[in-house]
């Protein structure tokens, strides 16, 4: 596999410290008062969004799920499109009818999900068929949870997909929890990639903190579906460090395990990682956080002065 | 007598059920250690241990399976959907195992099957479903909706003595909005009878779930322009109570049909076509109904508000159809 | 990876006895023959109502399951598992009566072929929906777990119900909650037209008990006694609370997918090896090699089931339709619940409930 340049370094570091910032923002406006709904956040989980999308290429397509804000901006979203989104107003990516990351685009290829889990497992397999008979060197990637591969959707979709030999990958975010409920009381194998062999599907487990050890993973997969592999499955372990929600204060989590995983910060990780491979200057990092600044800035303002939809707007067809 | 809101009634009808029959148990989702979403059962898994609090994985139609297949053993499982928009994922166990049991081969399902319903939270198109039509369409299922705190008391436990699936739909807006004097000890609020929330001379207002308050708030406003609407509260939907509803539309010879539910087969429906056949002749105008439109429930404020029906809304109706 | 397997090395008790071996063969028999009138009699004759399911070479897994359970064991057979119904204590006439969509069937001529159950003797039925049964089967294994009486409960299967949703999430609620559950997957390698190439991709289905996070075995399907020793194996290790076990079957379905599906799309050159493999011949030739019996008392038990299939047939046959009327009746258990258990028309051998069928060495 071809190494990352200097500048494609920089570039994951931006989605990074995005991802991020985004997701401070969100913690702050719903603070405020300002956002609809609640809001969930992916902190910690950065490496895991942004190491899968920034591993794909232009014509595959990604199904995300709440947590995965930096892989929808590395598709082409602006963190305009997550604020105005959360904050329910008119020029959002569903002009207010759906909350947090329910919002897509076939053509930047993102497919929105649906707050029942697992459902977009054969959805994204569909997206891989529809590649397949094409002969289009397509995949489609999916993000599961620990908690959506407990459901039906999910065993469904990966068999359908092992079976047709599709050019899916399923990223299993093993973060630890899903809502209150530990690992523990969600599975009884040891691992979420154990479930692979069910199916005939390879496997792999990463450090789902380790940015580059999950791009290269899905470097891997993607590159072995395109050429007709089939599917495979990355189980990247993480930690959820924060409840489930913003209105969830995870009191359930032992505050060990906070302490534990806050050592791995994948932000911090990569970045202490560059500086040692002198793969990023102290100016070069201040030069992107400065970036960074303004865009939120801008885009902040951008949201908070868009109008919400008009009334009527509700009613609008429903049909094509 | 205790002062207790809509949310903390029905965690006293399930815990005072609990205590009674030792063969009730919840299941659910966050339920046990966390206590549920909204808290409804919460300090439950301390009363009653992990045997009889679980906490389960997501797996919705698992979780309906497995509560009939322990109902079959002589167990009364309540279980709880997160949402009652996450029922879908149980559809088939629901209306092709519960509903059919008895009907096929005898035993009884006696399940609830509960949780939190309803618009007007902002919790956009998946946490603020009505879908009660779904299972009103389904024989051998009993649904349920109540709108006052007594009624959910009283209701659940009805719900879980009952010896039928039943679907329990809560709704999320009146958890702890609603507070009335609930007495503390055991009474029960029979299933398929509805209650006249507030007597009337000129249109009776036929409604259920969180629309009784919006009706009653209307019924005040339109009081002071001398136009006087009698209130029926359905609280069951399946099965639910023709008399009473006719009773009310003879006496006052026009009617309202109100509900949060979106329009095209929704109960209003289902009601119109019972007033046409048998209180024709004592119609003294057209049956309105007032209702939400035919669309998923949208996220944003203004898109909901003007999705949803309130007393304006139905004073409006109102207004119009006393002039007809 | 853990492999996780069945305790490989068997117990004797895992073993059936000579008697028990007798009485399988009974009931293969039993089944064999009676399924043979429903499908090339009674349903050619037009008195079947609705479609025929038949399991024509899978005999032995219902037989082996059935027999290894104990008093107050629980079972969710399938349409393919006509024999469980037997060794469970349904009567032949009733299951045929069943089958002819009788007034006084065990649904009342509600519901057709094998959806017949009793809670009593511990026997759910399916629904079409295939796999919805799996969840169901975890809440029964709840419950006598915590009754603590050391019951299991076994689930049936077919392959092609393995990519139900429901398949997994009950197995997954089964591994997590260490339920008493043994999931009898019956691999008969077509679920209709459906070839397994196109069902699955893993090798063995076998896989999805450790993709699980319980043991998982093959078994070979046609050999009654390796699956009595299996289930027997699963059973005493959800007995002593290790929780569930996944156990692959594997048969061939030695009929169409139903009675008017001539099946052509199965090569016949694996009809004609599978036939080698047919069960009660398998199971003769142990009796006879082991002495156990003789060929002029298998000759006299076939003949004794042909009767008994011939009575219970007739018997069905008179039982009258249900009156019109009937279908509005007993949507709802009330407080004077309507349903009563049909009267069990036929008293023979074959309702006795816990598989305690008639020896050839029987006068």
């Amino acid at each position: 596999m071809k190494a990352l340049t200097r500048s494609q370094l920089h570039e994951i570091y931006y989605y990074l410290r995005l991802n991020r910032r985004v997701d401070e923002q969100l913690t702050l406006l719903y603070r405020q008062g300002k956002v609809v709904g609640g809001v969930y956040s992916g902190l910690g989980q950065e490496a895991i969004s942004v190491g899968t999308a920034y591993a794909l290429e232009k014509q595959d397509l990604i199904g995300p799920v709440i947590r995965n804000v930096g892989a929808m901006l590395i598709r082409g979203y602006r963190p305009r499109d997550l604020f105005l989104q959360y904050m329910a107003r008119q020029d959002g990516p569903t002009n207010g009818r759906d909350a947090n990351t329910h919002f897509g685009d076939v053509g930047r290829g993102v497919i929105a999900p649906i707050s029942m889990l697992g459902e977009t497992v054969p959805l994204m397999a569909g997206i891989a068929l529809a590649a397949k008979l094409r002969r289009e060197r397509r995949v489609a990637l999916a993000y599961v949870g620990d908690g959506a591969s407990s459901t039906g959707p999910f065993h469904e979709g990966l068999n359908f997909a092992a079976v047709q030999k599709l050019p899916l990958l399923i990223v299993a975010e093993n973060n630890g929890w899903a809502y209150s409920t530990p690992i523990s009381k969600q599975m009884a194998v040891r691992n979420m990639a154990d479930r692979a062999q069910g199916y005939g599907m390879p496997s792999a487990i990463v450090d789902g903190n380790d940015v580059l050890a999950v791009y290269e993973a899905t470097r891997t997969a993607a590159e072995r579906a395109r050429r007709g592999g089939g599917p495979a499955l990355i189980e990247c372990k993480t930690m959820r460090m924060k409840g489930h929600a913003e209105h969830d204060d995870a009191r359930y989590v032992p505050k060990k395990e906070f302490e534990k995983w806050q050592k791995k910060d994948p932000i911090l990780r990569f970045e202490k990682y560059l500086t040692a491979k002198k793969r990023m200057t102290a100016e070069e990092k201040a030069s992107i956080e400065t970036r960074i600044d303004q865009e939120i800035r801008e885009d902040l303002a951008f949201a908070e002065a868009s109008p919400f939809p008009p009334p009527e707007g509700a009613a609008r067809s429903v049909w094509a | 007598m205790a002062l207790l809101t809509y949310l903390e009634a029905i965690r006293q009808g399930i815990m005072e059920e609990m205590e009674r029959d030792p063969s009730v148990f919840i299941m659910g989702e966050d339920i046990g250690a966390y206590g549920g979403a909204f808290k409804v059962t919460a300090g439950m898994l301390e009363k009653f241990g992990e045997d009889r609090v679980i906490d389960t994985p997501i797996s919705e139609s698992a979780i309906v399976g497995a509560a009939v297949g322990a109902a079959l053993m002589g167990m009364r499982p309540v279980v709880e959907m997160q949402f009652m928009d996450f029922i879908a994922c149980g559809f088939n166990q629901i209306v092709n195992m519960a509903a059919k049991i008895h009907y096929r081969w005898g035993p009884a399902v006696p399940i609830v099957i509960r949780g939190p319903s309803g618009a007007g939270v902002h919790g956009g198109p998946y946490h603020s479903q009505s879908n009660e039509m779904w299972f009103v369409h389904t024989p051998g299922l009993k649904v349920v909706a109540p709108a006052t705190a007594y009624d959910a008391k009283g209701l659940i436990k009805a719900a879980i003595r009952d010896d039928n699936p039943v679907i329990f739909f809560e709704h999320k807006f009146l958890y702890r909005r609603v507070k009335e004097e609930v007495p503390e000890q055991d009474y029960i609020v029979p299933i398929g009878k509805a209650a006249v929330r507030r007597e009337g001379t000129d249109i009776a207002v036929i409604t259920y779930g969180a629309m009784v308050w919006a009706a009653l708030d209307a019924a005040r406003e339109l009081e002071k322009e001398g136009l006087s609407l009698e209130v029926v509260d359905l609280r069951s939907l399946l099965p639910y109570d023709e008399e009473t509803v006719l009773a009310s539309v003879r006496k006052c010879s026009k009617v309202i049909l109100l509900h949060e539910d979106t329009r095209t087969g929704g109960m209003a429906g289902e009601l119109a076509a019972l007033i046409a056949e048998k209180a024709f002749a004592d119609l003294d105008g057209p049956v309105v109904r007032v209702t939400a439109p035919d669309t998923p429930v949208p996220f944003s404020p203004p898109l909901e508000e003007y999705f949803l029906p309130n007393a304006q809304k139905l004073a409006e109706a109102a207004r119009k159809l006393a002039a007809y | 990876m853990k492999s996780m397997t069945l305790a490989k090395k068997s117990k004797p008790s895992t073993k059936p006895d000579g008697e028990t071996l007798e009485r399988m063969l009974y009931y293969l028999r039993l089944t064999r023959e009676s399924e043979w009138r429903i499908e090339r009699v009674l349903y050619p004759q037009g008195k079947i109502v609705g479609g025929v399911y038949v399991g024509r070479g899978q005999e032995a897994i219902g037989v082996g399951a059935a027999m290894a359970m104990r008093a107050g064991d629980v079972t969710l057979p399938c349409h393919r598992d006509f024999s469980v119904y037997v060794i469970r204590g349904f009567s032949l006439a009733d299951i045929f009566a069943n089958w002819l969509a009788c007034g006084d069937s065990p649904t009342r001529g509600r519901d057709n072929t094998l959806h017949i159950g009793d809670v009593d003797r511990g026997v759910i039925p399916i629904i079409s929906p295939l796999g919805a049964t799996l969840p169901v089967a975890c809440g029964v294994g709840l419950v006598l777990k915590q009754r603590g009486r050391g019951n299991v409960v076994l689930t049936h299967f077919g392959e092609g119900t393995t990519s139900v949703g429901d398949v997994h999430e009950a197995m997954n609620l089964a591994a997590v909650w260490k339920l008493p559950v043994i999931f009898i997957c019956n691999n008969n390698q077509y679920a209709f037209s459906t070839p397994t190439e196109k069902q699955y991709a893993v090798k063995s289905l076998a896989a999805r008990g450790p993709a699980n996070g319980m043991p998982g075995e093959r078994v070979d399907g046609t050999d009654v006694v390796a699956v009595y020793d299996a289930v027997a194996r699963a059973r005493e290790l959800a007995r002593a609370g290790k929780g569930p076990s996944f156990l692959e079957c594997v048969t061939l379905r030695m009929s169409g997918h139903s009675a008017h599906d001539a099946a052509e799309y199965v090569p016949e050159k694996l009809k004609r090896a599978w036939a080698k493999k047919d069960p009660i011949q398998r199971l003769e030739k142990i009796l006879l090699a082991r002495k156990i019996l003789t060929d002029q008392q298998i000759r006299k038990l076939n003949k004794r089931v042909d009767q008994e299939i011939d009575a219970a047939i007739a018997q069905a046959e008179v039982r009258p339709l249900p009156r019109g009327e009937e279908a509005v009746e007993a949507v709802y258990c009330e407080a004077s619940c309507w349903w009563r258990k049909p009267p069990s028309a036929v008293s023979g051998p074959s309702s006795v409930a816990t598989g305690h069928g008639p020896r050839a060495t029987d006068d």
